[in-house]
């Protein structure tokens, strides 16, 4: 490891050591990243191949965490719950975006104030936007029910019931994301180059036709970066049902809400493993949650460029 | 002239009806995205019985301080706000120093394995974070650090997004000529870093140093598992016990609620449009 010792003797040695400004100046990272990054994640595969609870003997089990996972329904169901909240988020939230920009990128006024007061939600703290989502979804009577019967519709039991508890997740996260993607977008629509609205302008194009015909298109890696991201953030979805429907563990053994309606896969995860320390199996589960995540990640990836062509 | 008659054609009748239509759109999307905080604040200057009745009171009350007092009974929330702000600070300064180092050193030094290890480091944003989650707690606690506060800063010294994104900007903002001089003045490589890029990427340090702070104030995940000491809490962790412990008061809870998300968003509001234009940057550029 020490280049002052046996490497002296090496051809180029002497090179490599005059460049030691440069390796010092890069080893807090790949210090950091070693001891917090590369070792963890070596040692959760080694994890996931045992039994252990983090203080008896560790035990060799093979491939049977792995198993365990695949025949366990309680994670089934979290994964069922995770794309739910997925879609249901995910989905508006890049529609919404897309219009939003479209209609930014038309205006100049006001622009600046437009685009601060449509980030300002990505920058609040997730838990504290979770719990006003919490009070404000709350049956008796929170703002939404009191809206809702005021208008003459009728009120739902948000909290309770386990499309009301997937709604209320994924709109968490619908509006913490959707200014946040606009932006993005509105910096991609502004690259475009404005010959080619005009020209489609002289060809009778109306809004909506360039908006389909010309903007998309010229989108489409801009468009796949947001899919992308949101299906990796999406997935591993954990702070808004932790916050809304995670359980004092002493009191509930199970969490994720009435029924484990809002139970997601990275929620379902921590519950093994810090709640019930149950080190071996979280791991397991960690990595089949990785290779779901990654899966996905490469079929959207797929289906966005193959539909854009 | 063909710009002047562009120009002139938008202004006359049919296209202002469409433009106030498209501020109007805007303004709704505004009033969704702002609404929740005038909301959080009627919330924590009721009471909440005057809230959760039908009809709801929709106004700025006079109960916050009654509210505020309650949260600072049933937690202890300076100490949470300084050990957050603790954190914050720490962090924001480690990764300000060690990531534009290490990025100015990899925008624009030449050094043997210096693709391989750029490589390594891109690698990292891969890794989702749940993976190493087990091991990160188990080290913790071999080092004793489980419940200290230095569990959260040290991990978070240094960063591969920090130091992708510093990268992108030094290779633009610091020009090689300038550097080229300072060596032929008898700079070394620290020097140049310090007297001559520094000064110049201060813009820069700029948004990687508030997107940073934003970050370690709001993180959620890791403070939750690693501080297993009650009495030693950040804010975020403290807000969500107040939650799952006094549920059903939301007024005291919006109250806490508030105060911890409003330094933030002042903080934000004040250095908001260079914020968004360097966040934005990153994103469509890669």
């Amino acid at each position: 490891m020490d280049p002052d010792t046996d490497v002296r003797r090496v051809p180029g040695s002497r090179r490599i050591r005059s460049y030691w400004p440069q390796y010092l100046a890069i080893s807090p990272f790949f210090l950091i990243f070693a001891v917090f990054g590369l070792f963890p994640v070596l040692f959760s595969l080694y994890l996931a191949f045992h039994r252990w609870d983090g203080f008896g003997e560790m035990e060799f089990v093979g491939l049977q965490q792995f198993r365990y996972v695949l025949d366990d329904g309680t994670f089934w169901l979290s994964m069922r719950n995770t794309f739910i909240i997925w879609v249901i988020s995910t989905v508006p939230m890049l529609a919404m975006a897309l219009v939003i920009a479209a209609m930014l990128n038309s205006t100049k006024r006001f622009s600046a104030f437009y685009r601060v007061a449509y980030f300002i939600p990505n920058i609040t703290s997730l838990v504290a936007v979770a719990i006003f989502f919490g009070a404000v979804f709350s049956t008796n009577f929170g703002l939404v029910n009191a809206v809702l019967q005021a208008v003459g519709l009728p009120t739902g039991r948000w909290l309770t019931d386990p499309l009301g508890m997937k709604i209320a997740v994924a709109t968490v996260m619908t509006w913490q994301w959707t200014g946040y993607n606009a932006i993005i977008y509105l910096a991609g629509m502004q690259t475009i180059p404005s010959d080619v609205y005009e020209a489609a302008k002289i060809d009778g194009a109306g809004p909506v036709q360039t908006f389909f015909r010309i903007t998309i298109p010229m989108l489409r890696p801009i468009i796949l970066f947001t899919v992308i991201v949101s299906t990796v953030s999406g997935l591993q979805s954990f702070t808004e049902p932790q916050v809304l429907f995670g359980t004092n563990t002493t009191l509930n053994p199970n969490t994720g809400g009435p029924g484990q309606g809002a139970l997601t896969m990275v929620l379902y995860f921590y519950h093994q493993a810090f709640d019930n320390r149950d080190f071996g199996y979280g791991a397991a589960i960690a990595w089949v949650v990785f290779a779901v995540i990654a899966l996905f990640a490469a079929i959207n990836w797929r289906l966005v460029q193959r539909r854009e062509k | 002239m063909r710009g002047a008659a562009v120009r002139t054609r938008p202004i006359v009748g049919a296209k202002r009806p469409r433009g106030l239509l498209r501020h109007l759109f805007l303004l709704a999307g505004v009033v969704v995205s702002l609404f929740p905080f005038y909301w959080m604040i009627v919330m924590a200057t009721n009471t909440t019985s005057a809230i959760y009745r039908y009809p709801p009171t929709l106004t700025i009350g006079s109960e916050l301080w009654t509210n505020i007092a309650h949260v600072f009974e049933k937690i202890p929330f300076f100490a949470a706000m300084g050990n957050t702000i603790v954190v914050a600070v720490s962090t924001t300064v480690l990764v300000l120093f060690f990531d534009s180092l290490a990025a100015f050193t990899f925008a624009k030094f030449e050094f043997p394995g210096r693709r391989a290890l750029f490589g390594l480091l891109i690698a990292m944003f891969m890794l989702p974070a749940q993976l190493s989650l087990i091991p990160q707690f188990l080290v913790m606690v071999q080092f004793g650090w489980a419940g200290q506060l230095q569990a959260l800063i040290v991990p978070a010294a240094a960063n591969a997004f920090g130091i992708f994104w510093m990268r992108q900007y030094i290779t633009g903002a610091v020009p090689d000529e300038l550097l080229d001089a300072a060596r032929l003045d008898g700079c070394g490589f620290f020097r140049q870093y310090w007297h001559v890029a520094l000064p110049v990427i201060r813009p820069g340090l700029a948004f990687l140093g508030i997107y940073t702070f934003i970050m370690a104030w709001n993180d959620y995940v890791w403070p939750l598992i690693v501080l297993v000491d009650p009495d030693r809490l950040t804010l975020q962790v403290a807000l969500s016990q107040l939650n799952r412990s006094y549920g059903q008061d939301y007024s005291m809870i919006m109250a806490g609620a508030l105060l911890s998300v409003l330094p933030l968003v002042i903080m934000f509001t004040v250095f908001a449009r260079g914020f968004i234009a360097d966040a934005v940057k990153g994103a469509v550029r890669g």
